[in-house]
């Protein structure tokens, strides 16, 4: 349900410097998969993948959704899930004429 | 049935309208935040342009069955364009859940309002401002639009008209909508009485809150997609341009995925009131109340994915066709459940067949037939036929006027009482009903022959084979007319010189019966707490 | 049952009470929402002209300056670190470091609108940009690559100063003691939206300049 988390304690400085050194080292992870042609025709998908991991880290830490109860995290995959289709279903059209 | 604990009908309690803040005369309105004078104020502005609009379609009609007489081509376009944009922006997507949703949300679920009041203020004046900036459009140097309200691309990126201007103006009406659902969303969530668990909302509640949803998740879609008509006006990007390397049926794709889900947040809240009239004027517990409940969620996220079907034509992939017919079909489902719960609720009910319930079956059997004749254009062979004929036109034209615009009076003779505090005649609302009832099948049903014969929509000049059922149509639009002025003259001489109402007269069963007509500033003297079901507050007086 | 007319009870106390932290925290939730639909209807069209035109968007995002674009990332990064630690400073009482946070946080974002406004102009003086003859001569891979360059980084753009101008007015809130270690859900709810532009960029850099 929801919780009332302004009750709850916040996070300390050093965890969020944390978060950003691990969100720096992903950019930089990021540009070397990309520049060096590491992974060939997968760099976009690999770019990708590690650009949701940096979402994913800003999302779960900066916007505290670690702390949030089912309400506000159903949410979000319900308005993630309805991009998604939005997106598939206009690719049924395009990928198949 | 539990009574609810609480009696809120102190006889010495003064009205919202009586309420005196900071502000005096029409500030008092405007810088109002009380939900209750929100809902009445878009309540007004609703119907004054659902006024213009209608007589915009009369004037179709009239252009239709003598073409050149009143109007030329290109008026004929701006006109028909000009119709739906009222008809649709200002009217029926906001129409039931700005105006009983914003009146009534809060009282049923034992709130004193919603949860941001001044946001809610803020859509008012959203939506007033995006309805200047569209009549500006209309009026300005340039031309009215003349691209058919759903401004298709590359027509609308070309013409001459205030295409930029009015579409602006649909984006701010499209931030009404978007503030709006996210309110009531919250609401929901948050304001709820003691004791009022999601399984006790009454229905119109669980439908505003599905609404809520699609308004928030489509309505963005369509934001952007009128910023992409603009950037292609004025910068000339061109992503819906083939010699730019664009695609038209993108525009099309990005423009249905909000405006498929657009007929839902105007059908939902039509459906919610139905669910409410049906108990009431059967004297029993609605058939299914989690059935309902269910169906119209299921319809809210379904309905999110069948907007190919306005394009069967258009260039679309066969896969693309045949899944979205598919899914077209798998959403008639759910509307079935509603009809049929509603029909079983009157089964062994104790039936008054009072003007809401009037309005209300006649929802059924007109939303019924629109419905079905969705599943024919829903079929891709047949559409194939169909798609940009009369039959399309008088297919919406029954799930939206003859289904939301029924509902859309049931709800206002039912709620009248309430927000008002006085009683019209009966007499009278049924002889309005009448006329209307009958001018709307003349209209529309003529529609279908005209369309099943192939006379093609948006046309200024029809081929002379089809004059013959045209007129049997306008004329069904004069009816129409009359009966729509009986109805409105019988609400309005009842504001002033109706007879005083109680707070119950027809036994409603959900919170609002349960305090006085009109209601208090805050609603309830004390808050309630709830251990009944959605429909144990109240009997009739 | 008890159990869960309970929880019932607990919500609706706080809702009650006048503040209802939860419920504004889940209103700018549903407002990111919107913003996640209309960015996405961009997203949209970028992911299908590219699936048309693979290789051509390949060759385009190399022209875009790499340096820049990853400098403006970092950027983008270590703000939204300064202002999610701003309103840490608060909750903890701790109002001079939450102000000079904020403030980092609006210079960052300052810096970032500036180097968008050279990388354009840069373009822009190479005669690249929406319907320039020079940008139309190329081919249609190229036209929609830059149109939906400009269209999604001007638009993200937009969002950046609107936020850059709601994390100052939180800042004279903050100063003015309106926010403070009880109150702060306007501040944490600017963060909110500030961590979605952030979000927002982290996508459009590796789709316009690392898909070489």
């Amino acid at each position: 349900m929801d919780r009332d988390t302004s009750r709850e304690p916040t996070a300390g400085y050093v965890h969020y410097a944390l978060i950003w050194a691990a969100l720096v080292a992903l950019l930089v992870m990021t540009i070397a998969v990309a520049r060096l042609s590491l992974l060939a025709n997968y760099s976009v998908l690999a770019s990708l993948f590690i650009a949701t991991v940096k979402a994913g880290l800003v999302l779960i830490y900066f916007m505290h959704l670690k702390h949030e109860g089912w309400v506000v995290k159903g949410m979000l995959l319900l308005a993630v899930a309805a991009l998604f289709f939005i997106i598939a279903l206009t690719f049924v059209d395009v990928w198949y004429r | 049935m539990n009574e609810c604990t609480m009696d809120n009908k102190s006889p010495e309690a003064s009205s919202f309208y009586d309420e005196k803040g900071k502000y005096s005369g029409v500030l008092a309105w405007l810088m109002s935040t009380d939900h209750k004078r929100i809902g009445l104020m878009y309540l007004g502005a609703l119907l004054s342009f659902f006024s213009v609009g209608v007589t915009l379609g009369v004037l179709i009609r009239l252009s239709l069955i003598a073409p050149g007489v009143i109007l030329n081509a290109q008026q004929y376009n701006e006109v028909f364009t000009v119709h739906g944009i009222i008809q649709i922006f200002l009217f029926i997507i906001p129409g039931i859940p700005v105006s009983f949703g914003n009146f009534f949300l809060p009282i049923m679920i034992g709130a004193r309002d919603v949860a941001f009041p001044r946001l809610n203020r803020l859509t008012l004046w959203l939506y007033l401002a995006g309805a200047a900036i569209v009549m500006l459009s209309l009026f300005i140097k340039g031309a009215p639009p003349d691209t058919g309200w759903t401004f298709y691309a590359p027509y609308s990126i070309q013409t001459k008209a205030n295409v930029s201007l009015a579409v602006l103006g649909v984006f701010v009406l499209g931030f009404s909508s978007i503030f709006t659902g996210l309110n009531f969303v919250t609401t929901i969530h948050r304001m709820r009485a003691p004791g009022m668990k999601w399984f006790r909302l009454p229905l119109f509640v669980w439908t505003l809150y599905a609404t809520g949803w699609v308004q928030i998740l489509a309505t963005p879609v369509l934001a952007i997609t009128l910023v992409f008509i603009v950037l292609g006006r004025v910068f000339g990007v061109g992503f819906f341009d083939p010699s730019k390397g664009g695609d038209p049926i993108l525009y099309e794709h990005l423009f249905w995925a909000y405006s498929h889900p657009a007929v839902y947040i105007m059908v939902l809240p039509a459906m919610g009131i139905i669910s409410e009239i049906m108990p009431t004027f059967s004297r029993r517990n609605i058939f299914g109340y989690k059935a309902i409940v269910f169906s119209a969620l299921a319809i809210a996220s379904v309905g999110y994915f069948v907007w190919g079907h306005h394009m069967f034509t258009s260039g679309m992939s066969d896969t693309a066709r045949i899944v979205f017919s598919f899914i077209t079909f798998l959403v008639a489902v759910p509307s079935g459940v509603k009809v049929f719960n509603w029909v079983a609720t009157l089964y062994k009910g104790s039936i008054e067949v009072d003007s809401p319930l009037l309005f209300a079956l006649s929802f059924i059997f007109l939303f019924s037939i629109g419905g079905l004749t969705g599943l024919i254009v829903g079929s891709l062979a047949p559409n194939l036929h169909v798609h940009g004929t009369y039959f399309i036109v008088a297919h919406f034209h029954y799930v939206m006027f003859g289904g939301v615009g029924f509902s859309f009076l049931a709800g206002l003779h039912y709620w009248f009482p309430k927000m008002f505090g006085r009683m019209f005649s009966e007499k009278v609302a049924k002889i309005g009903w009448f006329f209307f009832f009958i001018g709307f099948n003349v209209l529309y049903f003529s529609m279908f022959i005209l369309g099943y014969q192939g006379m093609p929509r948006r046309y200024f000049e029809p081929p002379p084979q089809y004059h013959g059922w045209s007129v049997v149509s306008t004329v069904g639009s004069w009816l129409l007319a009359v009966g729509l002025i009986i109805i409105f003259s019988n609400l309005i001489r009842a504001l002033f010189k109706g007879p005083k109402a109680s707070s119950n007269p027809w036994g409603g069963g959900t919170l609002e019966w349960s305090i006085p007509s009109p209601p208090p500033a805050e609603n309830f003297i004390e808050i309630p707490v709830v251990e009944s079901g959605p429909y144990g507050h109240g009997k009739r007086e | 049952m008890e159990k869960e007319s309970n929880a019932g009870a607990a919500v609706t106390a706080e809702a009650q009470s006048g503040i209802d932290y939860t419920g504004k925290k889940i209103g700018m939730w549903l407002f990111l929402f919107t913003e996640l639909l209309f960015f996405g209807g961009m997203f949209l069209l970028y992911s299908v002209f590219r699936s048309q035109y693979p290789a051509e968007f390949h060759s385009a995002a190399q022209e875009e300056n790499l340096l820049l674009g990853s400098v403006n990332t970092t950027i983008l990064l270590t703000s939204s670190f300064t202002i999610a630690v701003a309103i840490a400073a608060i909750r903890k009482g701790n109002k001079i470091l939450s102000l000079y946070l904020q403030t980092a946080t609006i210079m960052f974002g300052i810096c970032f609108l500036i180097i968008k406004y050279f990388e354009w102009s840069a373009k822009i003086s190479k005669g690249i940009y929406p319907d320039s003859p020079a940008l139309l001569s190329r081919g249609k891979g190229d036209i929609l690559f830059f149109s939906l360059y400009y269209v999604m980084t001007g638009i993200h753009g937009i969002h950046v100063l609107i936020g850059v101008i709601a994390i100052a007015i939180m800042f004279v809130y903050t100063r003015r003691g309106v926010i403070d270690r009880d109150n702060f859900a306007k501040l944490e709810n600017t963060g909110l939206y500030w961590h979605f532009v952030d979000i927002v960029w982290i996508y459009l850099f590796p789709l316009f300049y690392l898909i070489t």
